[in-house]
């Protein structure tokens, strides 16, 4: 195939405990460590391994957001995507906008393959790489954990509730990474050098003309329930007895 | 007046209890007239069973060989045309509702209200966000229909004594041939299912090996709980993804569950925060799992277990 196309959504690092504000107006963001989305760090690795595999020729990473979304761009580009796009805006976005900006990139760029992380960890809606199936009218296959191609057909191995379920589709289509697609690689300092000099294009989002649907209105955020701290026992015969306090056993 | 479809999961003999646990979400809208469809190679005794959950008032058997396998691409432009004349349209949040829904949602030009926990009313709900460590108050918009899916672990099943009236219905949809299925390889078990088991029992990285999980599933079944494990476990290949339990896993609420040697990441503690009890045995006493335990041990589980089992013998 021709073209990959791969979303890299900045987020909060996975490793950061987000905490709600004071008052509750949102999470704490400042001055937070901000990295790629890790479900989209698998997507584009897995971009990278078919081109290196010569099934692909080119990975382009897309990003929509402010302009310091272009770190996360850079890091993908010294991992190895080839180009780079910057959808930019000062909106925050709902998973809708964000399928049909990459519809209408789609339109300019015709990739063979969109590969996306299954969901996004700030948000954790699960939805952008449905929608963008959706509405581009092609296959969509969610939750991959492996991926091969045969010609003009691929077939998806996918993480579901009842085991590990296998399709096949046409493409071009949508595929969505889970966590055991691959482990994506370390990004090395010449690789990091070399990505400076790779093209980044920026287009604003007023460009695209994209019709905004209506959002979905987040008024108050609030820390979740805490669960109180038990009581420790000190062998078996004292979990067995606290079990049967409870009428557990 | 609340015009609620719900979408049914099942594997074309029985319904996923997810399917009465949507139910019993939408249940909680003020004044919800409930519809199920049930969408499969031959939807009959399937729409019986969806018929009998107490809150239904009519359930939508659409029988078609397309749908013998539930995939997204197929079923959504179904599921849309369905959608005419509904204010709500709900799916459980499992694999299946989450392949599903958003490709409905975008077909009716909405986006989608993810991961229901609370209902606040027609149009607001509460979910979580940050792997659960923020709780988000959303209102939907009130002149668009609502696409939903429902945290099952939030919700009880609706109880069974109803007697809805089943429509067969045939739906003018078109159905693409673009993506086709070609098998599932599941991890047969005669244990109960990890999603509904009233008692769960996990092991963690420190089982070492899938021969030595043998000693959670002795336990297991002395106990008649089911078998989960923590990603770690099932990155390190003991045991099939299927068994994952938290944020990228399932998400549970059994009575009981006792995580044996899981150290407790976030993305753990997320698919088992709404557990009615939980109990942590681990070596390591500063191990995050003991901060939300109920009944904490110490120790080293290869003792501890096999002492346990036997001690449920006697």
């Amino acid at each position: 195939m021709e073209k990959i196309l791969v979303g890299l959504k900045r987020v909060v690092d996975y490793n950061v405990r987000v905490r709600v504000k004071g008052d509750g107006s949102g999470v704490e963001t400042d001055g937070v460590k901000m990295s790629i989305n890790p479900f989209d760090e698998i997507a584009l690795e897995e971009a990278l391994r078919i081109r290196e595999r010569g099934e692909a020729s080119e990975v382009i990473v897309l990003s929509i957001g402010t302009s310091e979304s272009q770190q996360q761009l850079r890091t993908g580009l010294a991992m190895g995507a080839d180009r780079a796009i910057l959808v930019s805006t000062d909106d925050t976005l709902d998973p809708l906008t964000r399928a049909r900006i990459f519809q209408s990139v789609i339109e300019r760029e015709s990739p063979d393959l969109v590969l996306l992380g299954k969901q996004a960890i700030d948000e954790d809606n699960n939805q952008t790489g449905q929608m963008l199936a959706a509405i581009w009218g092609r296959p969509q296959a969610t939750f991959a954990s492996e991926v091969t191609f045969d010609g003009n057909t691929a077939k998806v191995t996918r993480e579901v509730d009842t085991g590990l379920e296998t399709i096949e589709i046409d493409l071009p289509a949508v595929v969505t990474a889970d966590l055991r697609l691959n482990e994506p690689r370390y990004v090395k300092l010449p690789d990091i050098m070399k990505a400076k000099k790779k093209p980044l294009d920026e287009i604003g989002l007023a460009e695209l003309g994209v019709e905004r649907p209506p959002a979905i209105k987040e008024s108050a955020f609030a820390p979740p329930a805490v669960r109180q701290k038990g009581i420790m026992v000190d062998d078996v015969p004292g979990l067995v007895s606290a079990l049967k306090d409870k009428g557990l056993l | 007046m609340s015009n609620i479809l719900i979408i049914a999961e099942h594997d074309c003999s029985t319904l996923n209890t997810s399917t009465a646990k949507s139910v019993s979400c939408a249940s909680q809208i003020d004044g919800a007239s409930i519809a199920v469809a049930v969408l499969a190679d031959d939807a009959s005794a399937l729409a019986g069973q969806a018929a009998a959950i107490q809150g239904v008032d009519k359930v939508l058997a659409i029988s078609h060989d397309a749908n013998a396998s539930p995939m997204a691409a197929i079923q959504a432009p179904q599921v849309a045309k369905l959608a005419e004349g509904h204010t709500h349209v709900f799916g459980p949040s499992t694999t299946f509702g989450k392949d599903l829904m958003p490709r409905v949602a975008a077909l009716l030009g909405v986006n989608q209200v993810s991961d229901i926990m609370t209902v606040n009313g027609s149009h607001a709900f509460e979910r979580p966000i940050y792997a659960g460590n923020a709780i988000v108050s959303v209102e939907a918009p009130t002149d668009a229909v609502v696409v939903a899916t429902v945290r099952t672990a939030s919700f009880k099943a609706a109880a069974d004594g109803g007697t809805a009236e089943i429509v067969e219905t045939t739906i003018d949809a078109e159905i693409p041939d673009h993506t086709r299925y070609v098998s599932l390889q599941s991890g047969q078990s005669d244990r109960p299912d990890l999603q509904t088991a009233g008692k769960v029992i996990s092991g963690g990285r420190a089982l070492a090996s899938s021969e030595n999980f043998d000693i959670i599933y002795t336990l297991a079944d002395k106990m008649g709980a089911a078998v989960g494990a923590s990603r770690a476990a099932v990155d390190a290949g003991y045991v099939p993804n299927e068994m994952q339990v938290g944020q990228t896993g399932k998400i549970i609420a059994p009575e009981l569950y006792i995580a044996i040697g899981i150290s407790g990441a976030i993305q753990h503690l997320t698919g088992i925060k709404d557990a009615g009890t939980i109990v942590a045995i681990n070596k390591d006493e500063e191990a995050p799992i003991f901060e939300v335990a109920d009944i904490g041990l110490v120790g080293d589980l290869f003792n501890i277990v096999p002492e346990l089992t036997q001690a449920l013998e006697s």
